[in-house]
């Protein structure tokens, strides 16, 4: 395996953290107007508090690692989606700032404006991100020089869009999932009720954007006759999202959580593997494309960063996991919360 | 406008503004640290409810710092994709180290920070705080070493790319615009990129700002309790804490200020000349105090030192410092104009030179602002010792207390004009003698795209502004908890309290 390979992986890696990760924060967000009660607000920002932060960072770190990684693939992307980015960094400024100010005054009006901000940027933001995944898998016309050729009012077609409203309600499910194992009594059962009907219309869009992979991504069978384990993946992930409502009737929540996880990583993966060895996919002209190799770095900063995530990624997922752990549990609000 | 001018004055724009809150984050955390140890070691509650007031504050800026930082990651691929082919393979692991090493440690521990107080031991908590503060400057580290490097750039060779196989090119080659896209920088040595020759005087600069940033806070917010007449107690002891740390930072900010000149002075002439509106090469060069410049005319007038730029250069008073006139040099200037005629050559320099005012003015209100803080430290020290700092009734101390409020600005000043001498001063290169700005910018972005994003951010920001002073003042005036309030300590900690045997001061 090379280093162009390994660093595919890492990104990957990357983006799935950040996916399954501020995926449940995000789904919060969505799903928060639907929560009247300011004390079930409240809990809602508090099982996200500690956790927020550390989430966008995933974003961050695999931003940064692209660039490093793909230069090429950072300066096209970022550049092509130029106003696209300016939104969703738009919407992460609103969010992180909503969380932080929201309860700092008791003025409805106060709360009222940040708990909207707070809930239409998160569901914008996941539907920019689905977007964007939506032009990668569909792909973006490329010039010669890799610079992106297209307009904005073309990232936004019919697959793409589609991709972005699974997005939004593949988070809010997810991050419903996520308040019910944080939350308890009346607050709990209130979420626990939007659970069903959200893995169903998730399904829902799943199935319609599979139809549509098929009408505008016709060369997806031959990738699939050449790599059968994408079936294999696909069927473990939409048997996982089925899982969810089983771990719930069982009361296992904790699973429960773990399923979406998992149904997320298994999505992630089936880009990862049909996507491969594509950086951009650039259609309609496929020579214009970036690869793994036409967008990588130097063989030496390849390594470079190599031992720099070799260091730096255990260390990471050791007190990720500890924070994680010390924050276990149920969420209640005391002096410290938002 | 055309969208290279756009794309500056978005970047500064955005840059500017997030550079307002990590220095404070940075400054606060390191006052944070010795507040929560002095409580771990005293046992006092004092310290504990000083500790638990500057967390609140530290979390708000923190808040903001973060919302803004995200934008800034993404801007070298949105606005400067040119440069970021061009340097990616350098600039990118420096980007990439400051998220893996820094931003993880503070979020994940500004989560025990801020949430913590219940869930885990003073030990651990105190752990925590200390882990923010370490990542803070751990994030100052790799940014400051990414900008540096493309201050003096160096560990690295140019390598031109045709249909993927690279040739490495001969050190001293100039770039030609169509090499663009083909030819990129390359890492060969990456301890020489992080040691580059103007990093770590940078960095030691930057972190002694951000010190003295939180510091004046401390200070400032503690005089302004002080001359109230409230929560003495509390703004004592805080006043000391800043007191002791700004005194040592703004002391280390004269020193390290000087090291960063000389190492510009060696490192990029160019710049050290318009900071200082050096136009002819002269012998006895004198340092500038205060003053302008007439571009036009290509004079300075100026406060000056004779020959102290020339003793700081060369260690005499004599021998002269290369003025604009002669800046870049002739070789230069011919190697990138071939053909160019003796007659033409003053003409094509200029188009080398920043913008030598507003190099001069920022540079030199910095030196002010930071000669002036030093001086008000002094006599802080001075009434402290003689005990007069906390008798508001006398008129001396109620205008020191004054200015102790408005000192808070002070840093602020220094970091936003430092930034712009350091930033202005390397016009017009993107990396120093190797790209131009115009070479670095997006292709593919147009000018009325970067307007619509600048009057976002200007819309955003201005907002996300109102709201944070308004927040902190309402803190500010609220105050610290009372000891009543704070006797909802969990047990572990109260433990601590009645085992040190203090929890009155
Ligand atoms: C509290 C803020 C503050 C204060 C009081 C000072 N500085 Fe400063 N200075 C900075 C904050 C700063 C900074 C924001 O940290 C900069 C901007 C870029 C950088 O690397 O550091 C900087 C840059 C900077 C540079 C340019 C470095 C470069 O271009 O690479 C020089 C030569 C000095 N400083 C020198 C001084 C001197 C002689 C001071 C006299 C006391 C001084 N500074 C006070
Ligand atoms: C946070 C503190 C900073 C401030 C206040 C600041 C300020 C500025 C300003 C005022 C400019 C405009 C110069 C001009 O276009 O005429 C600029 C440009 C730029 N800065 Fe900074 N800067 C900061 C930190 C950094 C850092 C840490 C980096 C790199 C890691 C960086 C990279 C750049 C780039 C790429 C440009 C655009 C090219 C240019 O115009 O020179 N800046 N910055
Ligand atoms: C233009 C260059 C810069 C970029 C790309 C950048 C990027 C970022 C990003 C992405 C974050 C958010 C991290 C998170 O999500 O936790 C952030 C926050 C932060 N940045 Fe910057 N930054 C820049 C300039 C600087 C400079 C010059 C310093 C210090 C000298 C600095 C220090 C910090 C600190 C301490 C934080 C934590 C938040 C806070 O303390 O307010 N940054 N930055």
């Amino acid at each position: 395996m090379d280093l162009n390979i390994v660093w595919y992986i890492l990104v990957g890696v990357l983006f799935t953290g950040y996916a399954v990760l501020d995926g449940f924060d995000l789904g919060v967000g969505a799903v928060y107007l639907f929560a009247k009660k300011d004390e079930d607000r409240r809990l809602f920002l508090n099982s996200i508090g500690p956790f927020w932060d550390g989430n966008e960072v995933w974003l961050v770190t695999g931003g940064g690692a692209l660039f490093a990684a793909f230069p090429e693939a950072y300066a096209t992307v970022f550049s092509g989606f130029y106003l696209a980015f300016m939104l969703l960094l738009c919407c992460l400024i609103f969010r992180a700032v909503a969380i932080e100010f929201r309860s700092k005054e008791t003025w409805p009006w106060w709360r009222a404006m940040w708990d909207v901000a707070f809930s239409v940027s998160s569901i914008v933001a996941s539907l920019l991100i689905g977007v964007a995944m939506g032009n990668m898998v569909v792909g973006i016309p490329l010039d010669a020089d890799h610079e992106f050729a297209g307009t904005f009012f073309g990232l936004l077609n019919p697959y793409s869009l589609a991709l972005g409203l699974t997005t939004v309600f593949l988070f809010a499910m997810h991050g419903t999932i996520y308040l019910a194992m944080k939350t308890e009594g009346g607050t709990q059962a209130l979420v626990r009720g939007w659970i069903k009907p959200l893995i169903m219309v998730f399904l829902f869009f799943f199935f319609i954007l599979n139809l549509l992979t098929l009408v505008y991504q016709p060369q997806i069978i031959d990738i699939v006759r050449e790599r059968p384990v994408i079936l294999l993946v696909g069927v473990v992930t939409v048997l996982m999202a089925l899982n969810v409502p089983r771990e719930f009737a069982a009361g296992r929540e904790f699973l429960a959580f773990l399923s979406s996880c998992g149904t997320m990583g298994g999505l992630m993966l089936l880009f990862g593997i049909s996507h491969f060895p594509y950086m951009v996919l650039s259609m309609p002209t496929p020579e214009n494309s970036l690869t793994i190799y036409n967008a990588a770095s130097s063989p030496k900063t390849l390594m470079i960063m190599l031992i720099i995530a070799t260091i730096g990624v255990p260390i990471v997922l050791a007190y990720t996991a500890s924070i994680y752990w010390i924050f276990r549990g149920k969420t209640k609000l005391d002096s410290h919360s938002y | 406008m055309d969208a290279e001018l756009l794309a500056r004055i978005q970047f500064a724009f955005t840059a500017s503004f997030h550079y307002l809150f990590p220095p404070m984050s940075i400054g606060l955390g390191i006052c944070l640290v010795i507040m929560e140890g002095i409580w771990l070691k005293t046992g006092n509650i004092l310290y504990h409810n000083m500790a638990r007031y500057w967390t609140r504050v530290f979390a708000l800026t923190f808040a903001v710092g973060v919302a803004t930082g995200i934008v800034l990651e993404f801007e070298f691929g949105t606005n400067w994709s040119t440069y970021s082919r061009f340097v990616g393979d350098i600039f990118g692991s420096a980007l990439a180290a400051e998220g893996i090493f820094a931003f993880f440690l503070e979020s994940g521990f500004l989560a025990i920070l801020l949430f913590g107080w219940n869930k885990v031991g003073p030990k651990m908590h105190f752990f925590s705080t200390c882990m923010v503060a370490f990542g803070s400057h751990f994030s100052a580290v790799w940014i400051i070493v990414a900008n540096s490097w493309m201050q003096t750039p160096a560990g690295f060779h140019l390598e031109r790319t045709v249909e993927g196989v690279p040739t490495i090119l001969p050190p001293g080659y100039v770039l030609q615009p169509s090499d663009l896209g083909s030819v990129r920088a390359v890492v060969d040595d990456f301890w020489a990129v992080v040691f580059c020759p103007s990093s770590m005087e940078r960095l030691s600069h930057v972190l002694m700002a951000a010190w003295m940033t939180g510091a004046f806070m401390v200070i400032s917010v503690s005089a302004y309790y002080i001359l109230r007449g409230r929560h003495l107690e509390f703004a004592k002891a805080s006043m000391r804490i800043g007191l002791a740390v700004g005194a040592f930072a703004a002391v280390m900010q004269l020193v390290t200020g000087s090291i960063s000149a000389a190492g510009v002075m060696k490192n990029q002439p160019v710049k050290l000349a318009a900071m200082e509106g050096l136009f002819e090469t002269k012998e006895y060069t004198p340092m500038a105090i205060a003053g302008y410049v007439d571009e036009k005319n290509e004079k300075t007038t100026a406060l000056e030192i004779p020959g102290l730029l020339s003793f700081l250069a060369n260690g005499n008073f004599k021998t002269p410092v290369p003025g604009l006139k002669d800046l870049p040099t002739d070789e230069f200037i011919k190697a990138r104009h071939p053909g160019v005629s003796p007659q033409d050559i003053p003409k094509v320099r200029q188009t080398y030179w920043p913008d030598i005012p507003a190099v001069f003015q920022a540079y030199h209100l910095m030196i002010s602002v930071g000669v002036a803080l030093i001086g008000l430290m002094v006599v802080t020290w001075f009434f402290w010792w003689k005990g007069w700092l906390f008798q508001p009734d006398w008129w001396a101390s109620k205008v020191l207390l004054l200015l102790l409020i408005f000192s808070v600005l002070g840093p602020q000043i220094g970091n936003q004009t430092g930034w712009f001498t350091a930033e202005l001063g390397r016009q017009p290169w993107v990396v120093t003698d190797l790209l131009l700005i115009s070479q670095g910018v997006s292709k593919v972005v147009a000018a009325n795209q970067i307007v619509a994003s600048i009057i976002m951010f200007m819309v955003v920001y201005a907002l996300l502004f109102l709201v944070f002073i308004y927040l902190l003042n309402k803190k500010i005036q609220h105050g610290p908890d009372t000891e009543e309030e704070s006797l909802d300590l969990p047990e572990s900690w109260k433990m601590l309290a009645e085992r040190k045997g203090s929890a009155r001061n």
